[in-house]
């Protein structure tokens, strides 16, 4: 899931100061279960920015334009009037909403990552979609997006007791995470295997996939 | 020893020999002169082989390591370990600072990650981490030993550069930390040299774990200058605890009103302290040697070492 935070309402208001008619889009999928653009939030939104709203319409994922394109034909006529959309998803839905209604676009939230749910309020970031991924060797746990230096070849100099030099060391160190898991599963072959250089050509060069 | 390679440095020829080296530290700072580095190579080049020159530690941005690196075997004929982290250079950096210390007549490089940039004093810069510090001992192994980059290059001219590593005995968990050092040495890796020890029982384990990969160990020292210094240490290096005992005595020194007199006492707790330990761990381990990292201090190194070796 991609995982999004509300913006400030404060930066939300200073986006919006500009407009006189707004219309929101909130997401029916990812940033309802983050609780940053579904129902509740589309209409707490609405009422906080009061009457520069002129209509609001849920879409079940806004960042696929074919579900734009039914979501959003019922709210036509009040989208064209719009000066500005403000979109309660990830930037793939503000894009994408933008791409399809030539709208100016405004994001309602940050967009913090491709996370794990615990629960509700507890997101944990999991991918980095770096377009070669190696979960086979590494018990299953990420290094590019967990690691705070994103290493191949760690644990590095920064961990203590297990936890990570970044953040306090209120944060798991990765590659004591790897090695714990692999040690469990008898592969500590693969912590010992070195890992060349990633070639970032593969992350660099895949600005879309088409098939 | 852990590479195939020659002894280019004056450091692992000594290793070779057998010699129980000793290698101190420099630290280049936000500064535009290098007045006090020389100074303190000056001042320790008569009880190192060779002295390290810092790379932005802790993620300070300051000056570039390899012009004192350069400078100070040129002015002080002290040779010098060219520190690098891969934190602040992708792989074609790292290529061309290689390429220049060579030029510059470096002959030792310590591959380090570096503390991650949300611990410097640029908390918001991106770090690079094009390459992790394994990854870079297998470029200098391409650049020194079969003379090409990473994607096969050729080089013009020879590389020749022994390479340490860095280890930490501290590291808890050790496995993880010591089978890394196991994955690493293989690549290429000429000497290790460990991050601050205090623990000589956590300093007999390290060497008796990573004996099997049959790269010399130089042991990681800090003598305290200061009380500030001491709890600094303390608070802020990861992974690295003063023992109680000493922080406590250190305490005590600051309470001493004459200056000079409370640096005699500082100088005492340190060769109290670390003369035994420096001992013990030439007669009773096949430590290499020790590293010094007497910031500042070099006051300290001559009473601490004619004493001890």
């Amino acid at each position: 899931m991609i995982i999004t935070k509300s913006k400030p309402f404060e930066e939300i208001q200073a986006m919006t100061e500009p407009f006189s008619k707004i219309f929101i889009v909130g997401c029916g999928t990812c940033s309802t279960s983050c609780q940053t653009g579904g129902e509740p939030q589309v209409e707490e939104m609405a009422e906080k920015l009061g009457s520069k709203v002129i209509g609001t319409a849920m879409v079940e994922e806004p960042c696929d334009r074919r579900i734009d394109r039914k979501d959003l034909k019922p709210h036509k006529e009040n989208l064209d009037k719009a000066d500005a959309v403000l979109v309660m998803s990830c930037g793939v839905g503000v894009q994408t909403v933008g791409d399809f209604t030539g709208k100016i676009v405004l994001p309602a939230s940050d967009t913090l990552f491709i996370g794990e749910t615990e629960r509700i309020g507890k997101f944990y970031d999991r991918c980095s979609a770096c377009g070669e991924c190696i979960l086979h060797e590494t018990g299953g746990i990420c290094p590019i997006s967990r690691c705070a230096k994103s290493i191949l070849n760690g644990p590095c100099g920064g961990q203590v007791k297990g936890m990570c030099e970044v953040g306090d060391y209120e944060f798991d160190c990765a590659w004591v995470q790897i090695f714990d898991r692999l040690k469990e599963q008898d592969r500590l072959d693969l912590f010992m295997k070195f890992r060349p250089p990633r070639d970032h050509r593969k992350k660099v060069l895949t600005k879309q996939h088409i098939f | 020893m852990g590479s195939k390679r020659p002894a280019f440095s004056n450091l692992m020829k000594e290793i070779e020999k057998g010699k129980f080296v000793l290698t101190g530290e420099l630290e280049p700072e936000k500064v535009t002169g290098l007045e006090e580095i020389l100074t303190s190579a000056r001042a320790m080049k008569p009880y190192v082989v060779a002295a390290n020159v810092t790379d932005n530690p802790l993620a300070m941005a300051y000056m570039n390591s390899l012009v004192p690196s350069y400078v100070v075997q040129r002015e002080v004929g002290l040779e010098t370990v060219y520190q690098m982290v891969v934190r602040d250079r992708n792989r074609l950096a790292l290529v061309s600072d290689v390429l220049a210390a060579s030029y510059l007549g470096i002959k030792n490089i310590l591959a380090i990650s570096g503390d991650h940039t949300v611990l410097g004093d640029n908390k918001g810069a991106n770090s690079v981490y094009d390459l992790d510090s394994a990854q870079f001992v297998y470029l200098l192994h391409k650049m020194i030993d079969e003379g090409t980059d990473l994607e096969g290059l050729e080089i013009h001219g020879d590389v020749n550069i022994n390479v340490g590593i860095a280890g930490n005995p501290n590291a808890n968990p050790l496995e993880p930390e010591i089978l890394k050092i196991g994955r690493k040495a293989p690549l290429g890796t000429d000497f290790i040299q460990t991050q601050t020890v205090f623990d000589i029982d956590i300093t007999k384990e390290f060497l008796k774990e990573t004996e099997k990969y049959n790269c010399p160990v130089l042991i990681g020292i800090f003598p305290l200058k200061s009380y500030g210094i001491a709890d600094f240490f303390d608070k802020y290096i990861p992974g690295v605890s003063v023992p109680k005992d000493l922080l406590a005595s250190m305490k005590k020194c600051k309470e001493e009103p004459d200056k000079e007199r409370r640096k005699e006492l500082y100088d005492e707790v340190n060769i109290e302290f670390f003369s035994p330990f420096i001992k013990e761990i030439r007669k009773t381990t096949k430590a290499a040697g020790i590293h010094v990292m007497a910031v500042l201090y070099e006051r300290i190194l001559d009473p601490l070492l004619k004493e001890t070796l």
